[in-house]
């Protein structure tokens, strides 16, 4: 397999970095790390994860979608659209990997959502194999495998080497651009490293999670399971579940009146606001308990239902890190599978 | 202090003096507690906890809580006593309604702060005096209590409980923290490196709302910024001052009703130190009208509630001749 030696990773990256923009996880000054844009000189994070999620290279938080000029009863509309430029996401785990396939099925499917669709084109995911997994990783739930990371390439370290592979086309031509930095490698130490990995995966706390309660058709017998009262009850109904979830996928519409004219922009929304779906008539979910329901019967439910029984969550652990009250998916499918 | 607070939820229940109980639920792994309310002694038997990881102030719950049916059990830390004292204050709880056990609290721990030191694959935490010892998938780690201490334990204010109908163990005294430590360091930069201080922690903010909703002082039963018909709605950012501008904002809303509870920065996904704006407004309220600790008691006038002729403004009103 090719490889680099994780010294000069820096060449590498500057070499990338001349030619698209490159991204990776860099570290903060309080210890958490976060996708940043590759000056020359950043240290690639040795964190498991970033707070946020990948997504937001393709699905960012707010963005413009149109413009609207008034003049008298004259309204013009204005295609601010612009050709994304090619740019590279450097160290995505497998988890976030999987969830582009998720945000895939919701924006590519008929109508293609353009504004995605010209980032996800114009980016290539580059994967990083997991080597220490948290007490708070199950993507092994939903099938994913940290050693074998999906991505357009993915990346192996073995503590002095990074090792790395295309996928597809695109991770192919990622290579090409870079092949005078890479050699042949031997992998002898990188499979002892996975397969210790390996071995922690079976013993980690969520290893046996299973979604067999789950999926497309369970959808009443867990919408009015009695269960949802005590689950939510201690929800703020804040959004941090929702924003650093590389799947939520939910987003608002609306018009800014900049004083010159309109700017119409989406951003994401939460299941947990209080707005939430609100129509013209009032509020369809009204209380927390609805709301909160919502966001567990989309990901394990609805989304199965509508996707050939795939689920909407990838066992990150997030979401188990940051709910300022450690309400989250796990203890939701472990209340909800006891009958 | 968890057996004898078990023990003293169920005989409360038994004796019929509460219907319920709210306290804190244990989770999946060492540290993940759920704020939760229990109704019966099966209930607390089978997941009441209370350990070095309830940090989770629960009297905001009260708000809701108090105006069911019945009274319920209030465990509460000193720090939380005077959150629940000042929504009494603020008549924001029917406080007939709720029966207060103080507890002693000796310090909580943060679970981030454990992780941040690379430690990860966390199976288990225990205090052995002055040392935490972590189990963990990749072998056990010590560290210091005081590394993994929260940062609102670690410029505790009080130990004292201001509120309370029962008591379990000691009361404590206030104590004389180092709160305003920070405060003063960044009173003395220049301007323009408190600008880029601010500026470079709260652009991290996602607007996860997570500090206004987990706020005792943030009460309101709809946010102007949630309400679609405030005209100020605010579910975006126009620009990158906005997010800035969301929490200086709720910090001028609840100056002078904030106690210092410090879970604003407790729950911030991205660790943003937002409990300094709000101690910026109580060392200011010192030093301008005199000491006053937001929730210290019920009846005391707030300062910036109240006009005296010796206000450190008073000449404005003066000169319009409002006297």
């Amino acid at each position: 397999m090719l490889k680099i030696s994780l010294e000069n990773l820096g060449k590498l990256f500057d070499a990338v970095s001349e030619k698209q923009t490159l991204y990776i996880p860099t570290d903060r000054e309080d210890g958490a790390s976060e996708y940043k844009k590759y000056e020359s000189g950043m240290k690639l994070s040795k964190n498991l994860n970033t707070i946020r999620s990948a997504k937001d290279f393709f699905f960012p938080q707010t963005e413009n979608l149109a413009d609207f000029k008034m003049e008298g009863k004259k309204i013009e509309v204005i295609d601010i659209r612009e050709e994304s430029e090619d740019f590279v996401i450097f160290g995505v785990r497998a988890c976030d990997a999987r969830s582009f396939t998720i945000l895939d099925k919701v924006f590519l499917s008929e109508p293609v959502d353009s504004y995605y669709k010209n980032r996800r084109d114009h980016g290539t995911v580059v994967t990083m194999a997991c080597t220490k997994p948290a007490e708070t990783c199950f993507c092994g739930t939903f099938g994913i495998d940290p050693t074998a990371p999906e991505g357009d390439a993915a990346c192996w370290s073995d503590g002095e080497n990074l090792f790395i592979q295309a996928n597809n086309e695109k991770g192919q031509a990622f290579i090409d651009s870079v092949a005078s930095l890479l050699e042949d490698g031997d992998t002898a130490k990188l499979d002892e490293v996975k397969a210790k990995t390996k071995e922690i995966l079976g013993k980690l706390p969520l290893a046996n999670l299973s979604t067999d309660a789950f999926g497309g058709d369970t959808l009443m017998e867990h919408f009015n399971s009695e269960k949802w009262a005590e689950l939510s009850e201690s929800c703020l109904g804040c959004g941090t579940c929702t924003f650093v979830c590389p799947t939520c996928q939910c987003y608002d519409i609306r018009d800014f009146d900049t004083g010159h004219g309109i700017k119409r922009f989406r951003c994401w929304d939460s299941c947990m606001y209080s707005e939430f779906t609100k129509m013209a008539h009032g509020n369809i979910r009204n209380s927390q308990l609805e709301r909160f329901r919502q966001r567990f019967m989309h990901k394990l439910v609805y989304f199965p239902s509508n996707n050939n029984g795939e689920f909407g969550c990838v066992g990150c652990g997030r979401c188990l890190s940051k709910c300022p009250i450690s309400m989250n998916i796990v203890k939701v499918m472990k209340a909800l599978e006891v009958k | 202090m968890q057996e004898a607070m078990i023990s003293k939820a169920k005989q409360l229940l038994a004796d019929g003096t509460v219907n319920r109980v709210i306290g804190w639920k244990k989770g999946e792994f060492a540290y993940d507690i759920t704020p939760a309310i229990f109704e019966s002694a099966e209930e607390i038997d089978a997941d009441f906890v209370y350990d070095d990881f309830t940090a989770a102030n629960v009297s905001k719950y009260l708000v809701k809580e108090s105006k069911k049916e019945g009274k319920i059990l209030a465990f509460l830390k000193p720090c939380d006593t005077y959150s629940l004292n000042q929504l009494t204050k603020e008549h924001r709880v029917n406080r007939e309604n709720i029966y207060v056990v103080g507890i002693p609290s000796d310090g909580k721990l943060d679970i981030e702060k454990i992780k941040s030191k690379g430690v990860t694959g966390i199976t288990g935490v225990e205090r052995d005096g002055d040392t935490l010892k972590i189990t963990t998938l990749y072998g056990e780690e010590t560290m210091p209590v005081a590394d993994a201490m929260s940062n609102k334990c670690l410029s505790c204010k009080s130990k004292k409980h201001v509120t309370y109908d029962e008591l379990i163990g000691e009361d404590g005294d206030v104590i004389d923290s180092d709160r305003f430590d920070m405060v003063e360091k960044l009173e003395n930069m220049t301007s323009q490196e408190r600008y880029d201080f601010w500026r470079g922690e709260l652009s991290k903010c996602i607007r996860c709302n997570a500090c206004r909703n987990v706020c005792p002082a943030c009460t309101c039963e709809t946010c102007v910024f949630d309400n679609p018909n405030s005209g100020v709605q605010n579910k975006a950012a126009a620009d990158s001052f906005e997010e800035n501008m969301f929490h200086i904002i709720r910090a001028f809303h609840v100056a002078g009703r904030c106690t210092d509870c410090g879970e604003c920065s407790r729950v911030c996904p991205q660790n943003i130190p937002l409990h300094l704006l709000n101690r910026k407004f109580i060392k200011d309220i010192n030093s301008l009208y005199g000491e006053y600790q937001a929730g210290a008691d019920t009846t005391s006038k707030a300062p910036l509630n109240e006009y005296t002729t010796d206000d450190c403004e008073a000449s404005i009103v003066h000169e319009r001749g409002v006297e």
